[in-house]
């Protein structure tokens, strides 16, 4: 008899109160999924891969004065694809070469892609990269491409996948060998939690199943989000919102105690 | 139809057979010359092939650059031919009559060229069969109907296999009388062409109510292939700039605008090319020009309204796009080329009837159009793309690569070349159109009133 598999619905919570700008998530993300080198070339071009990188803001610490130093703050926030419920991307692919699975999950799959490129055109997050040149490392890297994860060949789009590889792997060794649900203990304890969440050193990024109720992430949601929480304290936001993309990447936003005053101003 | 020098049916079938039955070596050297610029355009394309998208100008936020833009040009000049041929021969615009198969034949040609746009810019043109032909069936794969790139191979196909049916069916009498005019493997070439056409009022009959029909199945898809064109754009939400719900008429009447004013050119070339003076006459730029004068202040309309819908809203986002494409350097230089000669040089010099009827001054002005209409293709798409997102962290800028700019001018040449080897085995002219107009213009004097000799019977 055909088990029906247990359901899945993968979220993150990225907490900007946490997150310190050290960039630690983008190069765990690019060792774990064979992304190219980033060369200078490459920036210079405008066609460096990022599938999380971290955006910075200057911002004035009192707005009515110019924002120089030391009138000046930097502000982070690390954007990769968003697994949009109602992606833009989707429904504009000819060839169905991105679609949603049954897991919340915004699938590429490199195969079908013809790379008309108008879903890095109709993404708002601008998460889509596109290969323009063949993929090439240094000789000394060779060995250490990430054996589950495809090598892109040039003219298809690629994006964050929440290591849609690792999840597989806990389906086939959690779920399927053990016979036990995936929870946020065994996806650490195996190291199957996305790359860039297991390697932010200041726990920025919560990575788990909405549909487990024990999760860390339906914990953060139940205490942050707008949509779950009446609390003021709450802090949850998802970018861009009133596209009504519906992501599955929830942000805390940062606290700031020198705002208060405009606030209570306001 | 007054100014028409009164030709016997010899002279017109000598002059617009001219270069049919005996091409002079200009034709030859013309010919040459295109087809090296079309060369060094598919050895571009070959040399993007081989080593990638990479060599394009394109980047993160601008993914569609030049081939795009130059991809609704063409779209937009193939609308010349349903303009002239099927609305102007269901209106019974005598005037049209010298222009509608170079009209259509711009048309067939133009849309070839702008349907290798989106195939050649795609990361992996030799997978395209998936989305435009749905053959892969056997595993399942049906192509993304959501998808406007899905409508628009089925519009523009649509449209050229309509637009060819339509040059065939008026070719048919033409066809025959170079068979009649010909020897050799080339009379048995034309013989089958001509599908047994001996001219007898049944056929002719026929022919016209195939005309008719076919003009009328075409005016819809007229309206849909560039509306279907617009919504390549107005289907991305995230794009602040293309989703104005005025895009798909103002995207058509743009496309009239830059169609007709390429037949202008054509006609131009035409009359001095193959000496057809007795034929294109200076009235017939004079009724161009009235046509463009209205299409052209109608396009107007669309395009402020669409300025003014964008900045009605006051959205941060919609602001500084529009301050993208107007105030900042090239953008701003670029929009006044454009606003400049899309509307405010040609429209006030197409109102003195001695422009209209100056056969230079009105093909230097029809290019001009068209290179405002090409300008403003580039300022919807790119800017737009430049700055698709509020937040400015990955605000970008593009510039096209030596490679776009070649295949670019390849694609002119392309089309002129089309046109100009079906010159050679067809006229450009419709023989039968001509002489029809002939017969239907002249009159006679019935007491002290002129009246036309032969009535229309519809």
């Amino acid at each position: 008899m055909v088990q029906e598999r247990p359901k899945h619905k993968w979220t993150m919570v990225v907490d900007i109160d946490r997150c310190s700008g050290c960039q630690a998530c983008v190069v765990a993300c690019q060792a774990e999924n064979n992304i190219t080198i980033n060369e200078q070339r490459d920036f210079l071009q405008r066609r460096a891969k990022e599938w999380i990188r971290i955006e910075r803001y200057w911002e004035a610490i009192d707005p009515s004065k110019p924002a120089e130093f030391p009138n000046v703050k930097a502000r982070f926030i690390p954007i990769m694809c968003q697994q949009c419920d109602n992606a833009p991307c989707e429904p504009v692919c000819p060839v169905y070469a991105t679609y949603h699975n049954n897991e919340g999950l915004n699938v590429q799959v490199y195969n079908r892609c013809v790379g008309t490129r108008y879903c890095a055109n109709n993404c708002p997050y601008q998460v889509r990269f596109f290969n323009f040149w063949e993929p090439v490392w240094p000789e000394s890297l060779r060995n250490q491409l990430n054996p589950d994860v495809t090598v892109r060949s040039r003219g298809i789009m690629e994006k964050c996948t929440f290591c849609v590889q690792r999840l597989s792997r806990a389906r086939r060794t959690i779920e399927g060998r053990r016979g036990k649900r995936i929870t946020d203990e065994s996806m650490t304890e195996e190291n199957l939690m996305p790359a860039c969440v297991m390697a932010c050193p200041t726990g920025a990024l919560v990575f788990g199943d909405r549909e487990d109720p024990k999760s860390r992430v339906n914990e953060l949601l139940k205490e942050h989000d707008p949509r779950q929480a009446k609390s003021v304290a709450a802090r949850g936001y998802r970018v861009l919102e009133d596209l009504t993309t519906e992501p599955n990447v929830v942000y805390l936003k940062k606290v700031d105690p020198h705002l208060k005053k405009v606030k209570a101003h306001a | 139809m007054q100014e028409r020098r009164p030709l016997s049916d010899v002279q017109i079938n000598k002059a617009l057979l001219r270069n049919v039955l005996a091409a002079p070596l200009w034709f030859w050297g013309l010919v040459l010359l295109l087809a090296l610029v079309v060369a060094a355009g598919a050895g571009a394309a070959g040399w993007m092939f081989n080593r990638g998208t990479g060599v394009l100008g394109v980047n993160r936020p601008a993914m569609w650059g030049f081939l795009i833009v130059n991809f609704v040009f063409w779209i937009g000049i193939s609308h010349a031919g349903v303009m002239l041929s099927a609305i102007l021969r269901l209106a019974y615009a005598e005037w049209r009559r010298p222009m509608v198969r170079a009209a259509e034949v711009l048309t067939v040609f133009s849309l070839m060229t702008a349907m290798l746009m989106p195939f050649i810019h795609s990361g992996r043109p030799w997978r395209l069969a998936y989305w435009a032909f749905p053959y892969d069936f056997a595993r399942g794969i049906f192509p993304n109907i959501r998808s406007a790139l899905i409508w628009d191979p089925s519009a523009v196909f649509t449209y050229l296999i309509s637009s060819s049916l339509f040059i065939l069916v008026t070719l048919l009498p033409d066809i025959a009388v170079i068979r009649d005019r010909t020897t050799g493997i080339r009379h048995k070439i034309y013989s089958a062409m001509a599908l047994g056409w001996r001219g007898t009022p049944r056929q002719w009959r026929l022919q016209g109510i195939a005309g008719i029909l076919l003009s009328a199945i075409i005016l819809p898809i007229f309206v849909s292939v560039h509306s279907i064109v617009s919504w390549d754009f107005g289907m991305a939400v995230s794009v602040e700039g293309w989703h104005a719900t005025i895009f798909a008429p103002y995207f058509v009447i743009g496309a009239v605008l830059s169609g007709v004013s390429a037949v202008v050119t054509l006609m131009a070339l035409m009359r001095w090319l193959f000496k057809w003076e007795d034929h294109i006459r200076e009235e017939h730029f004079d009724a161009m020009g009235r046509l463009l004068v209205v299409i052209a202040t109608a396009w107007f309309y669309f395009f402020a309204m669409e300025f003014m819908f964008g900045l009605f809203t006051l959205e941060p986002q919609e602001v500084a796009l529009r301050q993208l494409q107007v105030f900042e350097w090239p953008w701003s230089a670029l929009f006044i080329i454009f606003i400049l000669t899309a509307y405010f040089i040609p429209v006030p010099l197409w109102l003195f009837r001695s422009v209209r009827r100056n056969v230079a001054a009105m093909f230097w002005i029809s290019i001009m159009v068209n290179i405002g209409m090409w300008l403003e293709r580039f300022i919807i798409i790119v800017p737009g793309l430049l700055r698709k997102q509020p937040f400015t962290f990955v605000w970008g800028s593009y510039r096209p690569s030596p490679i776009e700019i070649i295949i670019v001018a390849a694609t002119f040449c392309l089309v002129a070349l089309g046109i100009l080897l079906f010159s050679k085995v067809f006229p450009l002219v419709p023989l039968a159109e001509a002489k029809e107009g002939q017969i239907l213009a002249d009159q006679i004097k019935v007491g002290k009133k002129t009246i036309p000799a032969v009535m229309r019977e519809e």
